[in-house]
């Protein structure tokens, strides 16, 4: 059912991963359309994606119907996951948020384009230090499970509120100064875990 | 190629990578991206971690049949071409996407600005809107060289990104690529380089709060 012969990109990967096999779901979806494997991702993600959708303020009926525009999307878009680039959730994630504000806010998201060569290119010696994805998801899970409370709910904060920090700060009556102090500290904890190699 | 000196930082790129950040502020984060590899690692780290809280959030079940009826969805999607389609060949454009796109049709044929649609703002200084809508306006600006913009301070958050040209004030050089953070609290006076400047200049939406919060906020509010 699922693709594991030798063109896979990732082989090198040990299981040892908390979720083993979205990635390779995702691939399998994406080769060979393979319906069942969808229903698997489905059974994932879906249920996670009400949540995100719930926290952002959509009733239970318009989540779903939302939910399931987006997995739409990773059905029809699923071709051009690569798993070297980002993890499953990684990938849902990104989709999910550019149809959200596409669908709630009714804007469009203004993002680069990966393979325009007008891109300033990174230095060389640093062409290589792409995150490998499969590998460190399990390890930033388990570095945002201890982070301290105080970062963990404003990194929750700002990707599930749809405010930028700033409004954060002056709706819950957090000073600016604090606000941006928890949240780059939460990003050095999770850059570190995300660096770690083994 | 230089890469640039003056970044978002942390906290505006997770606005960004999270979803928070208006359309207008959006296209100048990401343009700077563009130009800037650092910046472009730490949102692909942000997304990660996007992926990593979803992943962690409470599941909640859907309605019975939810599945089955996008599955049936799927049987009438046509079966998905082998490889992505060729881009139609894009205009030729001197800027990186996203800003290429939000450019179309006001390009002259070497790809540049043309001269036509600007509306003057003070001498050696015009402008061309690119977005407006309730969150304020995302435009371009032009500045013939060694223009100064008289003393001013901010309504809102202000982001500016060089695209030619540069500018400098109290806070440094800031040249292609380089995004200025400019808020209420700040009073600053840029001129321009030599050459002039070509900018794109915008407000972070969502700050303009009402009431006795919102005024308070909006006098205090720092980046
Ligand atoms: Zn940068």
């Amino acid at each position: 059912m699922f693709p594991l012969n030798g063109t896979m990109q990732d082989q090198h990967t040990p299981a040892a991963d908390t979720a083993p096999g979205l990635e390779a779901l995702l691939v399998a979806v994406g080769r060979e359309r393979d319906k069942q494997a969808f229903g698997v991702l489905f059974g994932h993600f879906a249920p996670r994606l009400k949540t995100y959708l719930r926290r952002l303020g959509c009733d239970s009926s318009a989540a779903e119907e939302l939910v399931q525009e987006v997995m739409l999307l990773v059905w029809r878009r699923a071709e051009t996951y690569d798993p070297r680039h980002a993890s499953a959730g990684t990938w849902v994630f990104t989709i999910a948020r550019n149809k959200r504000i596409d669908v709630l806010r009714r804007e469009q998201r203004p993002e680069i384009d990966p393979d325009d060569p007008a891109l300033v290119p990174e230095p060389e010696e640093s062409a290589d230090r792409r995150i490998e994805a499969k590998e460190s998801s399990g390890r930033l899970r388990a570095a945002l499970k201890d982070l301290p409370p105080e970062q963990a709910e404003l990194l929750r904060m700002a990707y599930f509120e749809d405010k930028p920090h700033s409004v954060i700060s002056a709706e819950h009556g957090i000073p600016l100064g604090t606000v941006k102090s928890r949240l780059r500290l939460a990003m050095e904890r999770l850059r570190r875990s995300l660096k770690d190699v083994g | 190629m230089n890469r640039p000196s003056h970044h978002p930082g942390d906290t505006l790129l997770i606005d960004y990578a999270g979803g928070a950040l208006c359309e207008g502020a959006s296209l100048a984060v990401a343009t700077h991206m563009a130009f800037c590899p650092a910046c472009r690692h730490a949102v692909a780290e942000m997304e990660a971690i996007g992926g990593a809280l979803l992943d962690d959030l409470e599941p909640e079940p859907l309605s019975d049949g939810c599945l089955e009826a996008l599955m049936a969805r799927l049987d009438h999607e046509r079966p998905a071409p082998c490889r992505p389609a060729v881009k139609p060949s894009p205009e030729t454009s001197c800027y990186p996407e996203p800003l290429r796109s939000y450019l179309r049709g006001r390009l002259d044929r070497d790809g540049r600005i043309g001269e036509g649609g600007w509306r003057f703002l003070q001498p050696g200084m015009r402008c061309m809107d690119l977005l407006s809508g309730p969150n304020g306006t995302t435009r371009l600006i032009r500045m013939k060289g060694g223009v100064g913009v008289p003393q001013h301070t901010h309504g809102g958050i202000e982001l500016t990104v060089v695209l030619e040209g540069g500018f400098s004030d109290e806070f440094g050089a800031f040249l292609p690529g380089d995004l200025a953070i400019g808020d209420p609290s700040l009073v600053h006076r840029p001129v321009s380089d030599p050459e002039g400047c070509l900018c794109l200049a915008t407000t972070i939406g969502g700050l303009r709060l009402t009431g006795p919060l919102g005024r308070w906020f909006n006098r205090f509010v720092k980046f």
